[in-house]
């Protein structure tokens, strides 16, 4: 794959991956009002990981549309950041997860909104709109959650404290990213850090919450070097495609 | 010929240009199909209504998604090519674009009206991302207090939030700003 067809694929990764585990919780979240939540942000994820995909289909150019990569590549094949492929576990740990991608992705996609290349910039302005809201329901939550009860702040800290080390990842800059900016098309992640942390602070801040000990980060998701939750959530998502390959409505 | 809809033209009026006469019934009878292909999930208003209609011509339709991952979008590109064979007009193409990105501001006043005689709260004017901060009231479409308060930002569909009238005691659904 070409530099841009990787970088449109990273972004669908990111989404579509994120989109299938939150909607792990349809139908089991706490409240109705709650588990419509989550399966309405699911929903916008895996529409803005399809126009992405297509998207990386379309430059690379060898046929394969927004299914075929989403249903048809292996574990090492998969670009998504780790944080997205972490277990569900409580609600304070996915909302803890949905707080630190949400407000990553709103930042992205303001930037990528300006990308010279239309085709990313039209996908990446319908979508922040849609982001904009996750972020505002994770923030709450957390905010709800930490400045809650002893049990609900303590979970929230265990929670975030899980998915700090997987933070780091998120601004790394490699040959993919350098080049993609170069071309007036990709995002300078490494400059949204600062931007990403004020905000992820003023949260934390209204949540009466310290920021998490820093860990050593845990890299390799943009290489296909993941964590071994990636493989289940693919043996889920990929049934149907593997038993019955080609298979369509 | 062409018609671009734009907010303000989204009402059924002549084309923005001068067009031959032959040209420009056909893009009305095009229209007025257009207009009674209901929103599927919200069967009180159309297509048109909502500003999913980008354009018409003589030789395409351009239609726009609301939500990234909403899933009308293929039943209403089925609905519009079906009224469209229906119409006489089997040659003309269904295109999609994703920009300029869907707002609620392309919502029609007649639209608006619609959905509040549907019992769902239209999205104010010209609020866009600025009303998500600091979500003003919404007025309840049964009594039109504005003594309401969000029960959840997220709804029954992406496109909307649920609310409760504190002063009829009733829940309601009110359009997200988008």
């Amino acid at each position: 794959m070409d530099t841009l067809a990787t970088y449109a694929l990273r972004l669908g990764d990111d989404s579509l991956i994120a989109g299938q585990r939150l909607g792990e919780w349809c139908g089991h979240a706490p409240a109705l009002e709650v588990d419509l939540s989550l399966a309405n942000v699911a929903l916008d994820q895996i529409g803005q990981a399809t126009h992405f995909l297509a998207l990386a289909g379309e430059i690379e150019g060898k046929g394969r549309d927004a299914d075929k990569l989403a249903f048809h590549r292996d574990v090492m094949d998969f670009t998504n950041c780790l944080l997205v492929e972490q277990p569900n576990g409580d609600f304070a740990q996915t909302i803890a997860r949905l707080l630190l991608f949400s407000h990553y992705q709103e930042l992205v996609f303001a930037s990528l909104a300006t990308s010279k290349d239309a085709r990313f910039a039209a996908i990446a302005a319908k979508a922040v709109k849609e982001v904009a809201y996750h972020a505002t329901l994770a923030s709450d939550w957390v905010v709800r959650l930490g400045d809650g009860t002893e049990e609900s702040r303590a979970r929230t800290i265990a929670g975030l404290d899980w998915m700090w080390r997987f933070a780091d990842e998120l601004f790394v800059m490699d040959e993919v990213d350098a080049e993609a900016l170069a071309a007036g098309v990709g995002v300078n992640k490494a400059a949204l850090r600062g931007a990403w942390d004020q905000r992820i602070d003023a949260v934390l801040t209204d949540a009466t919450l310290a920021r998490p000990a820093a860990r050593r980060p845990v890299l390799g998701g943009r290489i296909g070097r993941h964590s071994e939750h990636l493989g289940h959530i693919l043996s889920e998502m990929q049934f149907l495609q593997r038993a019955y390959p080609g298979a369509t409505w | 010929m062409t018609t671009r809809l734009t907010g303000g033209e989204l009402e059924l009026g002549p084309p923005a240009r001068s067009a031959p006469r032959g040209a420009r019934s056909n893009l009305q009878t095009m229209r007025a199909i257009l207009a009674d292909v209901p929103d599927p999930e919200i069967p009180a208003v159309s297509i048109v209504d909502l500003g999913i209609v980008r354009e018409i011509s003589d030789t395409r339709v351009v239609i726009t998604p609301t939500y990234s991952g909403c899933p009308a979008t293929f039943a209403i590109e089925q609905m519009i090519r079906a009224a469209l064979d229906a119409g006489g007009f089997a040659d003309v193409a269904i295109e999609t674009t994703l920009a300029p990105a869907w707002s609620t501001d392309w919502i029609s006043d007649e639209g608006r009206e619609k959905l509040r005689a549907y019992g769902i709260a239209p999205p104010p004017k010209g609020a866009g991302a600025s009303a998500l901060k600091n979500a003003l009231a919404a007025e309840c479409p049964r009594c039109g207090s504005n003594n309401t308060e969000e029960i959840s930002r997220f709804g029954s569909t992406p496109c909307k939030a649920l609310w409760r009238c504190k002063a009829c005691a009733e829940p309601f659904d009110r359009f997200k700003c988008h």
